[in-house]
């Protein structure tokens, strides 16, 4: 049976180094598949105008074409040519939610997310995002430095 | 956040600076605002007189008549629905019915907030001030009742708004009375829903206009006269006209952004204000109330009595929550939803908040304050022209308001001032939308169609602030009332269509059928392919 580990990406030099560790980690387990998640941070409770909630719609389907074919497809391309099976995932909501209702969605073995200075990766892995996940993730995670 | 709190303030400073400037030269051409407001009074009188026309042989407007027979019957065919699905309205607005495949889409909660964000303003402020100074502290259990009422007709309207949208090939959404009076009737296969739609669209232009625009920048000016000093009312207009053509013309996006974000914050401010003031004269509510109940069946001496509480009540809580008015179908249509009667439920909850819960807490501010004057007996002092209770400083509207604020607070009235100008804006820009969907509905879509209307709507700004507080509120009120003669009559001949998708989605509620997800929408997520 296949193990599966969840991967959080947002396109930054950080969230590679997670890949990186993941890679590094399926190579060792053998039969594994690496789970690309990008997660658009979005909450159902913001405030918005009439002219934006009327666009909201077309936006949603441009920020998800965009995760996935400027970061995602990129690398689910690589990781097959390097001979890794994996998949991904373009999701909204809450980063640390997210991540851990799709490894429980999986049966993922663990998560692994990445903390870095850079100012996305750092926004949407590092703090809340991070310490969340490690003190309430369902499977076990590793963050990445 | 700190940097978005800065604009408006920043704004408001700016202003004061114009104001200094402009108000030397402007006290000169003090004149420019009787002229307005004369051209303005002649050309829209007689549309005030038809609206606002009494029965035959009674002294009782036929257009309140029209509010709440129409507010009765929604509440008595949908069985009380206002009480009966308040739990589960709730429920939809914390994501518990949401589709996980949604995130992302307009949620429940941000279509009621954008709605609220048109309707909470200067009727709660300003319109429950003028509903008390006429109508007395009776008129707070009118609109009280007006406001429960009327969450049965935005159940109905918005409702209709959803299940009749237009979803475009590109992907936008539009909805509003117009469509579903257009499409509803052909369903039913009856004549007349794309007279009654034009008529809607041209009173709906009108409304945009007047209570959606002239009335916000007039009330707007007035609290600024009352910290700057008196200065002409087209200074303002002109300030408003400005930034609003920025934002609505030039697209600058961003201040409509803020604008979106800080007037929440300036909502959730005034509530608290209110009831620190209420918390602090817990010992006067009895009070407060007792002079509402008495004043809603007595009168307590205001002109007309038990029936000028009344009309006031519902004039002002019809104003403040626009329930039956229609505007909301339009701003509820851009939910994500397969059930449109859920937006209905979520719906309900507007003009509770709206009028049951904060045009009361600014009522018992304004009571309890002991802003309006009363003789020995507890009977109220009325003006030599008998029209208006006597108030402490002859304060009227905002003015009212802000006094009865500063008995608690003193620096209120610059708080005030922030919030009446944000929820005014905001107000606008909501209106100014609703507008341009009416007018693209009779025009048909296009840059310089859009245009002329978005140049129209400035232009009114600038007149709004500068006529007098009578003829643009009457105006103000008469428009919006139009929109909801034509939508009552409309929801009458559709809301079969209403009950049906009622008791459809009530029976697979009961059943199970409609599935509830566990804990905050949050938590759930979708597949992007």
């Amino acid at each position: 049976m296949t193990t599966t580990l969840v991967i959080g990406i947002d396109g930054s030099p950080a969230s590679k180094r997670a890949l990186a560790h993941g890679q590094r980690l399926s190579k060792l387990i053998g039969d594994c598949t690496l789970m690309l998640v990008y997660v658009i941070e979005w909450s159902p409770y913001t405030f918005q105008s009439a002219e934006e909630n009327e666009q909201r719609h077309n936006r949603r389907e441009e920020e998800i074409h965009v995760a996935k074919s400027r970061v995602l497809d990129p690398m689910i391309k690589e990781l097959a040519a390097d001979g890794f099976k994996a998949e991904c995932k373009v999701r909204h909501g809450n980063a640390a939610e997210i991540l851990n209702a799709v490894a429980v969605e999986n049966h993922a073995e663990q998560i692994i997310i990445a903390r870095g200075s850079e100012g996305g990766i750092a926004s949407r892995f590092f703090g809340t995002v991070s310490v969340k996940l490690a003190t309430s993730a369902s499977v076990p995670v590793t963050i990445v430095s | 956040m700190t940097r978005r709190l800065l604009i408006p303030v920043a704004l408001v400073h700016l202003f004061a600076f114009s104001v200094t400037a402009l108000a030397q030269e402007g006290a000169e051409a003090g004149g420019i605002d009787a002229a307005v407001n004369d051209v303005f009074s002649v050309a829209t009188g007689w549309f005030v007189s038809f609206i606002f026309s009494n029965l035959p042989g009674t002294s009782f407007p036929w257009i309140v008549l029209w509010l709440v027979v129409g507010a009765t019957i929604f509440t008595v065919y949908f069985g009380f629905i206002q009480f009966r699905a308040f739990k589960h309205a709730i429920q939809l607005v914390k994501g518990d019915y949401s589709d996980p495949n949604d995130a992302g889409e307009v949620s429940h909660f941000q279509a009621l907030a954008t709605a609220l964000s048109g309707t909470v303003g200067l009727g709660n402020i300003a319109g429950v001030a003028v509903a008390i100074g006429i109508g007395g502290p009776g008129a707070t259990f009118w609109m009280i009742l007006a406001g429960l009422m009327g969450m049965a007709s935005k159940f109905t309207e918005c409702t209709l708004g959803v299940k009749y949208r237009n979803e475009f090939p590109n992907g936008t959404v539009s909805g509003g009375p117009m469509y579903y009076m257009e499409k509803g009737f052909k369903e039913r296969g009856m004549p007349g829903g794309r007279f009654l739609a034009v008529l809607f669209a041209i009173f709906c232009i009108l409304g945009s206009l007047g209570g959606g625009n002239m009335f916000q920048a007039n009330q707007a000016h007035a609290q600024l006269a009352n910290i700057f000093g008196d200065f002409p009312g087209w200074i303002t207009g002109i300030v408003f006209a400005a930034v609003v053509f920025a934002v609505i013309v030039g697209g600058i996006k961003s201040i409509a952004r803020v604008t979106e974000k800080v007037v929440p914050f300036m909502g959730v401010l005034y509530v608290v204000a209110a009831l620190i003031i209420i918390l602090a004269n817990i010992d006067q509510i009895g009070v407060a109330f007792g002079r509402i109940f008495e004043g809603a069946f007595t009168g307590l001496g205001v002109a007309g009595g038990l029936v000028g509480a009344l009309i006031q009540g519902f004039r002002r809580a019809a104003f403040s929550n626009e329930a039956g008015v229609g505007s909301a179908a339009i701003a509820h249509s851009a939910v994500k939803t397969k059930e449109p009667i859920t937006e209905g439920f979520v719906s309900l909850l507007e003009p509770f908040i709206d009028t049951v819960v904060i045009c009361t807490m600014t009522a018992l501010v304004i009571i309890i304050s002991d802003q309006l004057i009363t003789d020995a007996n507890g009977m109220f002092i009325l003006n030599d022209d008998g029209t208006t209770i006597q108030t402490v400083g002859d304060t009227s509207g905002v003015a009212l308001t802000s006094a009865a604020f500063a008995t608690a607070f003193s620096w209120f009235p610059i708080v005030l001032a922030i919030a009446v100008i944000l929820f005014a804006f905001s107000t606008m820009l909501s209106w100014s939308y609703y507008g341009l969907k009416a007018w693209t509905y009779l025009f048909g879509e296009g840059k310089t169609k859009e245009i002329v209307f978005k140049v129209t709507f400035c232009i009114f700004v600038v007149i709004g602030a500068a006529a007098s507080l009578g003829p643009v509120i009457d105006f103000s009120d008469a428009a919006i009332f139009a929109m909801a003669v034509v939508n009552i009559a409309a929801l009458y001949v559709l809301m079969p269509i209403v009950k049906r998708e009622l008791n459809s989605y009530w029976s697979r509620l009961k059943s199970g059928e409609i599935k509830r997800y566990a804990g905050s929408s949050t938590k759930r997520t979708q597949p992007a392919e």
